[in-house]
């Protein structure tokens, strides 16, 4: 089949959380023999574990499926899998703008949720076409005129003839391939035009280097073109394009204007090829970069600690693994008076934090020690000198600080309007400036509040999941430094400052947080031979107080028929549990502990 | 090596405890003759190989050694004392069940050259036995200890068990009380410790047990209360009257050797420690018991030190020094803490567990040592 742009067709998938995204991704795999069904793992797109068990999509993934339709014509369709969370908007913002389309799938008896409003408007903000799909027909709660005329109330679409599937079962899945042609446009493009195309994902791969994902938007890119990225300004020679087949990538030479595929180029670093931004030829550069492309900076920063001191090669490498990966992640070497020697790095948002924490455990078998987020404090001492602080340690003097300021974000929070009261006491817990709100319809509204970022940084999406019944979505953006009074809180185990605890805080929630950091600690150091008081302070003076008594019995009293093997190896495992902890003076400390400071709810 | 002891593991049991994770089986009298038999092949085997060796103590333990005869227990020790030279003042010790209590059947059992009896009584309080499903009564227990002694047994040990469901200081008190009050020359006192494989492991039952402060309670209520009855502690568990510790027991915690026999029996022997397999089928129909090396480095100081801890008289790093090479001002310097915070005695390189030091002795000893 030759080249043909108007039988190709872009497009994505949006969808609540388990309304059925995947699995219809799988069916539509099946449907177009892209994959053997021998090979067909469940839920082939997210093929990360924590994907599979979070029920999330991390990474952006595309393939590519040709598709037959029923009246006899050969279609290539490019499918295009994007992330779901807020930590990656500027990821989803790029995967959209690679598609001319968007499938919206609905649970047909939860109908429309907060995700699916917040993803929809991202499509539409992108000018793609909207094709609503009904999923879940099969079930008996299954009430899809309902949904399909809550579609078109709430977002505004024309939806009464929507495809009424099963996704698990197959039903009417074909019906959404007929309407992906005749719904969603043909990319446009003109091979002539200079090279454009956006980069919108990037991974490494150990023996081509890193692969870029592309939508050639302009012109035409093949094997031996010399490329430039236009924002890095780095350039490359094309040794292999084509597209993204299921399992592995087709080298077919070259990409035309319109299409989605891969280019690889022998790229050392990802850092050279940012999402958003525009490849073009070097020889015959256009004009001007595609518009949207912006260099995402981390927000939350962490201290990351091999459990074991002496694997702290190993943790180095398999930071420089996962960057190869993933740009957005940041990292230089720290050292810590508790821990010894870690990395301060820096991520995207919480989620992202918990992710490559999870992988660095699970992909390189590591046991770390994380510390409590923080953000990036700004402080101008009295000496004029201003000064960046991304780690709680650092924080200088109170005595020698003139102003101390904090990072505020702009956030938009969209909710039905029953949740609204519980949304204002949130943001006023977490210290939020109430800007607006405007009723979108009689249903929902949109609340815009400032809110300073390291209260949001911990738990609040969770928070605001849980007062709303998971019905609110939730995005911001960063706006600026405000001064703000903040204080930083020591925690002390028997009387001394261990410095991977301290962390930064608005001085109106040290004592409290205090308190329950002392409670939490509490709970999570098991008792040791000897009384371990808990001290939570601010500058000299003691907030907070709490003990681990000493425990009273540790021993093996029975004679096991003179099996002393028995008695050895149940003393040398328990030393061997006490590896996992870290020793403070005489004080052990689970690696748990650490992460248990930063449930504060 | 100048003293050597036999353990004999008897793996029958009427009744399976519901806390117990020894190797044991249903009591069956075709098998258990031919356990006996093979018993004696073994016997044979070893003095065939290694010599006709000179013991202080033989062992019957299980299981539930007294389900065998006195004619099959006169089988096995006249076999042993062809295929061992028997010291003159050797300890012939065997566990029975209380359940077992006429006098006549003593008698019996004494005159095969059991010298030695040690009763699994675990408590005198009726509540406490049935939550344990023991199969005796408090009076039983106190009548087979009584027989057993007028049937001409003067070395007579009793189990206590600490830390049992429902058990409180004043159950504690009578059950030690009634144990000072009888002809009993030893006493072990055994924390109840909850093993994985048992039916006692289990949500329901475990909260029905003192938690770990309450059992240290117990625990010191133990050592005191025996003690004011002339029970001496000497190890972490055992309490006995003045000469009348377990030879058998302190082969183990001095680190001299021992040869087991039988399904799941352990030896330590010549530097080295093994077991036989926890199977009664390999054992009586191979010719010769199988075995299992458990620990590739044993008999070190780590080993050594871990075992004298046990004891109240301590570990003496002067003595220690003359077998094996170790950093003693390290483990002085470690052993400072514990001074300080009453968990250990130390006076002329000798360390010694307390009272509280025993109770918290995994620790301890695991710091110290290993």
């Amino acid at each position: 089949m030759s080249f043909n742009r108007d039988n190709i067709r872009n497009f994505c998938i949006v969808a609540h959380i388990d309304h059925g995204k995947s699995t219809l991704a799988d069916r539509i795999l099946e449907l177009t023999e892209t994959v053997a069904v021998r090979d067909m793992e469940n839920q082939l797109l997210d093929n990360m574990d924590i994907e599979r068990e979070r029920g999330i999509t991390i990474k952006a993934r595309a393939v590519r499926m040709k598709y037959t339709s029923l009246s006899g014509d050969e279609y290539f369709f490019n499918l295009i899998d994007t992330p779901g969370h807020v930590d990656f908007n500027y990821e989803v913002s790029r995967s959209l703008a690679a598609c001319e389309g968007a499938i919206l799938v609905v649970d047909a008896s939860q109908g429309i949720e907060a995700q699916t409003l917040a993803n929809t408007y991202l499509a539409i903000d992108h000018d793609l076409e909207i094709l609503p799909v009904v999923n879940k027909i099969d079930l008996p709660s299954a009430r899809p005129e309902v949904v399909c005329k809550e579609i078109e109330d709430v977002i505004g679409i024309p939806a009464m003839d929507a495809p009424r599937i099963s996704a698990k079962t197959g039903v009417n899945v074909r019906d959404v391939l007929e309407r992906v042609i005749t719904d969603i446009p043909a990319p446009k493009g003109d091979d002539d035009k200079p090279l454009k195309a956006l980069i919108f994902d990037s991974y490494y791969d150990s023996y081509k280097g890193v692969i870029i994902y592309i939508r050639v938007v302009e012109g035409t890119v093949k094997v031996g073109t010399k490329i430039k990225l236009m924002a890095t300004g780095a350039e490359f020679d094309v040794v292999e394009t084509g597209y993204m087949g299921a399992t592995e990538l087709v080298n077919v030479g070259e990409l035309h204007a319109g299409e989605v595929g891969y280019i690889a180029a022998s790229i050392k670093n990802i850092s050279d090829t940012r999402v958003g931004d525009t490849v073009t030829d070097a020889e015959n550069p256009c004009e001007e970069a595609l518009s949207g492309y912006k260099k995402v900076n981390p927000m939350v920063f962490s201290g990351v600690y091999p459990l074991d001191g002496a694997k702290y090669g190993d943790l180095r490498d398999a930071l420089e693994k996962l960057q190869l990966n993933d740009a957005s992640l940041s990292f230089e070497p720290e050292t810590s008076i508790a821990l010894g020697f870690g990395f301060r790095c820096g991520f995207l948002g919480l989620l992202h934090m918990e992710i490559i924490q999870e992988r660095i455990e699970r992909e390189y078998n590591l046991d770390i020690i994380t510390t409590a987020p923080s953000v990036i404090y700004k402080v101008t001492l009295t000496n004029g000198e201003e000064k960046y602080i991304d780690n709680p340690s650092n924080y200088p003097d109170p005595a020698l600080i003139e102003v101390a300021e904090e990072p505020v974000v702009k956030s938009n929070i969209l909710v039905p309007s029953e949740f609204v009261g519980n949304i204002m006491e949130l943001c006023k817990e977490r210290r939020g400036v109430f800007k607006d709100m405007k009723y979108l319809d009689e249903t929902r509204v949109e609340l815009h509040y400032e809110l300073p970022l390291n209260e949001i940084v911990y738990d609040f999406f969770d928070a605001l999941k849980s007062r709303t019944r998971g019905y609110a979505s939730f995005d911001y953006e960063f706006m600026g430094y405000v001064p703000s009074k903040l204080v930083k809180l020591d925690i002390l185990l028997n009387g001394d400052v261990v410095d991977a605890l301290s962390f930064i805080v608005h001085i109106d929630k040290a004592y409290a947080r205090g308190r329950k950091i002392a409670e939490n600690l509490k709970e999570n150091i098991p008792r040791q031979m000897f009384e371990i008081p808990i001290q939570a302070a601010i500058g000299g003076k003691v907030i907070a107080r709490e003990t681990v008594k000493a425990y009273r019995k540790d021993v093996l009293a029975k004679c096991y028929g003179g099996d002393i093997t028995r008695k050895k190896k149940l003393l040398e495992k328990q030393k061997e549990g006490k590896k996992r902890m870290r020793q403070f003076g005489t004080v052990e400390v689970p690696s748990e502990a650490f992460t248990a400071v930063l449930k504060i709810d | 090596m100048d003293r050597l002891g036999v353990y004999i593991h008897i793996p029958f049991c009427a009744r399976k405890c519901p806390y117990c994770d020894f190797y044991s089986t249903r009591y069956n009298k075709e098998t258990v003759s031919l356990y006996v038999d093979a018993l004696i092949r073994n016997f044979r085997a070893f003095s065939l190989e290694n010599g006709k060796k000179k013991i202080v103590s033989i062992y019957f333990g299980g299981g539930t050694p007294i389900l065998l005869s006195p004619s099959q227990f006169d089988l096995l020790l006249s076999s042993l004392s062809e295929c061992f030279s028997f010291s003159e003042d050797i300890e012939i010790t065997t566990e029975a069940n209380p359940s077992m209590s006429d006098k006549n059947k003593f008698s019996e059992y004494r005159k095969t050259g059991l010298n030695r009896i040690s009763f699994g009584v675990q408590s005198f309080i009726e509540t406490e036995l049935r939550s344990l499903q023991r199969t005796h009564t408090s009076e039983g227990a106190i009548r087979a200890i009584e027989n057993a002694y007028s049937a001409g047994f003067d070395n007579i040990s009793a189990d206590i068990m600490l830390g049992i469901p429902h058990q409180t200081k004043e159950s504690l008190s009578s059950t030690l009380e009634t144990a000072g009050n009888l002809p009993l020359s030893h006493i072990s006192a055994y924390m109840l410790k909850i093993e994985e494989e048992t039916p006692f492991n289990s949500e329901e039952i475990i909260k029905t047990l003192p938690d770990d402060d309450t059992t240290a309670e117990l625990y010191l209520h133990t050592i005191e209360t025996l003690e004011k009855k002339g029970f001496l502690q000497y190890e972490i568990s055992n309490f006995a009257k003045k000469g009348r510790q377990s030879r058998h027991n302190l082969l183990y915690w001095k680190s001299s050797d021992y040869i087991g026999f039988g399904a799941a029996a352990h030896s330590c022997y010549l530097g080295s420690r093994f077991a036989v397999p926890s199977d009664i089928t390999s054992f009586t129909e191979n010719s010769i018991q199988g075995k299992i090396i458990t620990d590739e480095n044993p008999c070190d100081f780590s080993e050594y030190a871990m075992l004298r801890l046990r004891l109240t008289e301590g570990l003496s790093l002067k003595e220690a020094e003359e077998k094996f090479s170790f950093d003693k001002e390290t483990i002085l310097h470690r052993a400072e803490k514990f001074r300080k915070a009453g968990l250990v005695n130390v006076s002329d390189d000798v360390i010694s567990l307390t009272k509280n030091g025993f109770l918290v002795s995994n620790g301890i000893i695991s710091d110290l040592v290993l």
